[in-house]
């Protein structure tokens, strides 16, 4: 299966870029670019993606390096949990007018 | 997530089948189409061209704008107009990525632009002889491209829709500026005020023609919003724009240049004179005031800008056979 991002014939390699928008949020996928190096990537994640103050925080990756699940096994791959709502609190109807449950 | 569509060409036509069905039912449910999707190749290939384009327009649109940071009148509208210019480049490359997911490449969209095989926004081949062409640029150039964009965040191609997104966002401070700029202008000297006036007599009839050509000669319409790439129609979107414009005109004590604009009670739409598809059809064929300019302005950039990226390429190769000596 192709890797992502891997497309031949570009100059630079693509990185895929995550910000951290606050203190206590996750980083988040923002979007992606071009660079020739991760420090150069990092910078250009900086200008790119935080020109309003939009993260305190911020990861660059190449998009080779990322290991995705196969979109030709359509649902297959998340099946596990379908059938499972018991793993959900609101199978547990019994408990629906008691107080703090 | 930048990721490659997969190829096409290897299923059997029964499998094309169930995917086109898959495909119809994701668009019927309004949800979204993304990157690794099957997709019909005509969509592929529509949304290739729409974003690509979408793409050089921003880059191209650093023209006439980057022309006039240094003949701002003042530190503070240089600050402004260079922020607004390097927003542009920030959203041809939001842009550029959201086509990669198409599976066309950086390198093959530059190329395109710069041998003029691919189109841009006609609106950036006028030229801007004076200050007040930022203001006009601002508020009806940006102020129609919102207009377009805004629905286009809910395009039904996810990397598309979500570029959109924090395009608009930032789109909203480039049409305030450019109110600014006009609003200034028309209430200062009478030299101020016609110098206004004229930027607006001159960018009034290419913006509205940014919406594109009337409904009924816009051949690719109904399948973009049949696949919900578009959501509302050519003449819907320009009707909607000439009613924000009218009382922002008059805020700003500056004329529309149509004697024939008036609301109709009876249609609930604005009348307006015919717009002149010649002139835009002379501009879309590459025949506008600026059009071979700003092709060679870009690609002399291109060009010039090699040896840096070879340089920095080299150098990312060197530091990384230092790196696997060292370890």
């Amino acid at each position: 299966m192709a890797t992502p991002g891997d497309v031949t014939g570009e100059g630079w390699p693509l990185y895929e870029v995550f910000v951290r928008a606050n203190r206590g949020l996750s980083h988040v996928h923002v979007g992606s670019l071009h660079a020739p190096d991760d420090d150069m990537a990092l910078r250009n994640a900086r200008d790119l993606y935080t020109r309003r103050n939009e993260g305190v925080s911020v990861w660059v990756v190449r998009s080779t390096a990322i290991t995705t699940s196969d979109p030709d096994q359509k649902g297959a791959f998340f099946e596990s949990p379908a059938g499972k709502n018991y793993r959900h609190a609101k199978y547990y109807e019994k408990s629906a007018e008691v107080p703090h449950l | 997530m930048t990721l490659t569509a997969p190829d096409a060409s290897a299923m059997s036509a029964a499998d094309e089948a169930e995917a086109q069905a898959h495909f119809d039912a994701i668009i019927e449910a309004d949800q979204r189409i993304e990157p690794r999707d099957w997709m019909p190749e005509a969509y592929r290939k529509t949304l290739i061209r729409q974003i690509s384009q979408h793409a050089h327009s921003e880059i191209i649109g650093m023209q006439p704008e980057g022309n006039w940071i240094s003949r701002a009148p003042s530190l503070k509208r240089k600050a402004i107009l260079m922020a607004k210019v390097q927003d542009e480049a920030g959203h041809g490359l939001y842009l550029y990525s959201a086509a990669q997911t198409l599976g066309i490449s950086r390198d093959e969209m530059t190329e395109q632009l710069i041998t003029s095989r691919a189109r841009y926004s006609s609106i950036f081949n006028y030229p801007t002889p004076t200050w007040a062409d930022m203001g006009a640029i601002g508020w009806l150039v940006d102020g129609a491209a919102i207009c377009n964009q805004v629905p286009l965040c809910r395009a039904s191609y996810g990397p598309y829709g979500r570029a959109m997104v924090r395009i608009c966002k930032e789109e909203s401070f480039h049409q305030r500026q450019g109110f600014e700029i006009l609003l200034e202008l028309s209430q200062g000297t009478d030299a101020q005020h016609a110098m206004a006036q004229e930027a607006v007599d001159r960018w009034y009839w290419p913006s509205l023609m940014m919406f594109g050509p009337p409904d009924d000669e816009s051949p690719n319409s109904a399948q973009s919003m049949a696949w919900k790439i578009k959501r509302f129609s050519n003449d819907e979107l320009r009707q909607r724009f000439v009613g924000m414009l009218v009382p922002q005109a008059e805020v700003l004590g500056l004329t529309l240049p149509d004697p024939n604009l008036c609301w109709n009670e009876s249609t609930q739409s604005w009348d307006m004179s015919e717009i002149d598809w010649t002139e835009f059809n002379e501009v879309l064929a590459g025949r506008g005031p600026a059009n071979a300019q700003r092709i060679q302005h870009r690609r002399d950039a291109h060009e010039n800008g090699a040896w840096v990226r070879e340089a920095a390429a080299a150098y990312a190769q060197k530091q990384a056979a230092r790196e696997r000596k060292a370890a």
